[in-house]
């Protein structure tokens, strides 16, 4: 068991146009840089240079957005679905 | 009740217990029926607030055309106020969106300027902000607003305050941020307490075909530290939660109302005693035609997958 992580259909490119891959990490940042070492570049658009979030960037543990959580520190386990999406408006 | 015209009767929205809903005697769910808005959505009380605002400082004025990107309520609503005050209108509208919302802007006599609808409502301010460059348009432009979290404030939130003291969570969409950062503030300003519960709309393949990250948006009226939380919400668990309003509640509204349900009850299922406050945005109306209510569950998803209710 690992985390799963629904890609964007932008980063897709990345992990061989799969939407759906395997991380593992403990905490968001982890996860990420895991994913990084598997498909590297996928991150580039999702953590800053300054090792934050990007702005326009949205990421969700199991549906719920990490910025109210623990951002990039959130607690990530076994099992765990993480989501990434660019930020969309509505109205 | 009377009122001296359509404008004056936007607003003062019923507030509606959802007993059956409500999944434990100490924690209770309740609705905010902003379909009962004369256009049909909340977008009735910004497009007044922005209208209203533009005409007392001078940007608006007669010989000017109101341009506004929409994914359809604020287009339907400024379409209202337009004819009310005798205004031109055009809006842009991503090319996906419900039938309904098309032909409503068109009856109010609304020009429309499609925006290609795998960018969703994105691609449409990205159309509409280079439209808006020509001097003869005066864009409200509701993501950047202050008079649309102002409508909210001193209407949405006042009214929840009002007929609900004791409320203790907050749950509407995020589409402008509008609703969420003016209600949310004048919940806070009641009771600092009070949890402000922003869902987000998981929409799929079609309006995901952006060039880059960076073309995310969020709008600038948003205040992100207003929210406590922020849920995404799937097409297919906002449908569900959609039919169970119409099935348990008797509630007709629009697909997003399911997404904001859905995540009240998620919600409701962590806390032992609460009152819960849920925005319905709309009524159900406009999106008959994506077969919502079908009775085969899959026909209805396949048809709200295919149109953007955001």
């Amino acid at each position: 068991m690992s985390v799963r992580v629904k890609l964007p259909t932008i980063l897709r490119k990345h992990a061989g146009g799969e939407a759906l891959v395997d991380a593992d990490g403990a905490t968001l940042r982890e996860l990420l840089s895991d994913l990084e070492s598997r498909y590297p570049g996928i991150t580039k658009n999702v953590v800053s240079d300054e090792g934050g979030l990007h702005r326009f960037v949205n990421v969700y543990v199991n549906d719920e957005d990490v910025r109210y959580l623990g951002s990039l520190e959130t607690a990530v386990k076994d099992g765990d679905t993480v989501s990434i999406l660019p930020a969309v408006a509505g109205g | 009740m009377r009122y001296r015209d359509i404008l004056d009767a936007i607003g003062e929205t019923p507030l509606v217990g959802l007993p059956r809903l409500s999944p434990k005697p100490q924690v209770r769910l309740w609705a905010k029926l902003e379909g009962q808005n004369p256009s049909g959505s909340l977008k009735d009380r910004i497009a007044k607030k922005m209208i209203e605002a533009a005409e007392a400082s001078g940007e608006l004025t007669t010989d000017k055309i109101i341009l506004e990107p929409t994914s359809g309520n604020t287009g339907i609503s400024l379409a209202m106020v337009a004819r009310r005050k005798g205004y031109r209108l055009t809006v842009v509208i991503p090319d996906n969106a419900s039938e309904e919302r098309i032909r409503l802007l068109e009856l109010f006599g609304a020009e429309i300027v499609y925006s290609p609808g795998e960018k969703g409502t994105n691609g449409s301010i990205e159309v509409a902000r280079a439209l808006a460059r020509d001097d003869r348009y005066h864009m409200p432009f509701q993501y950047g607003n202050p008079a649309n979290p102002l409508a909210h404030y001193e209407g949405t939130g006042a009214e929840i305050v009002r007929d609900l003291p004791e409320v203790t969570h907050f749950a509407a969409g995020l589409g402008t941020g509008g609703t969420l950062t003016g209600a949310g503030r004048r919940l806070h300003e009641h009771n600092p307490d009070i949890q402000v519960i922003a869902a987000e709309p998981e929409l799929g393949e079609m309006v995901y075909g952006l060039r880059s990250l960076d073309d995310g948006f969020i709008p600038p009226i948003f205040d992100e530290r207003v929210l406590d939380r922020k849920f995404l919400v799937s097409s297919s668990e906002s449908l569900r939660a959609t039919r169970e309003l119409t099935e348990k509640e008797g509630i007709f509204s629009g697909i997003s109302s399911g997404a904001v349900v859905n995540v009240a009850q998620r919600i409701a299922a962590e806390i032992d005693r609460g009152d819960v406050v849920c925005l319905l945005a709309d009524g159900g109306w406009k999106y008959l035609s994506t077969e919502a209510w079908a009775t085969e569950i899959e026909r209805a998803e396949k048809g709200v997958s295919e149109t953007l209710w955001w």
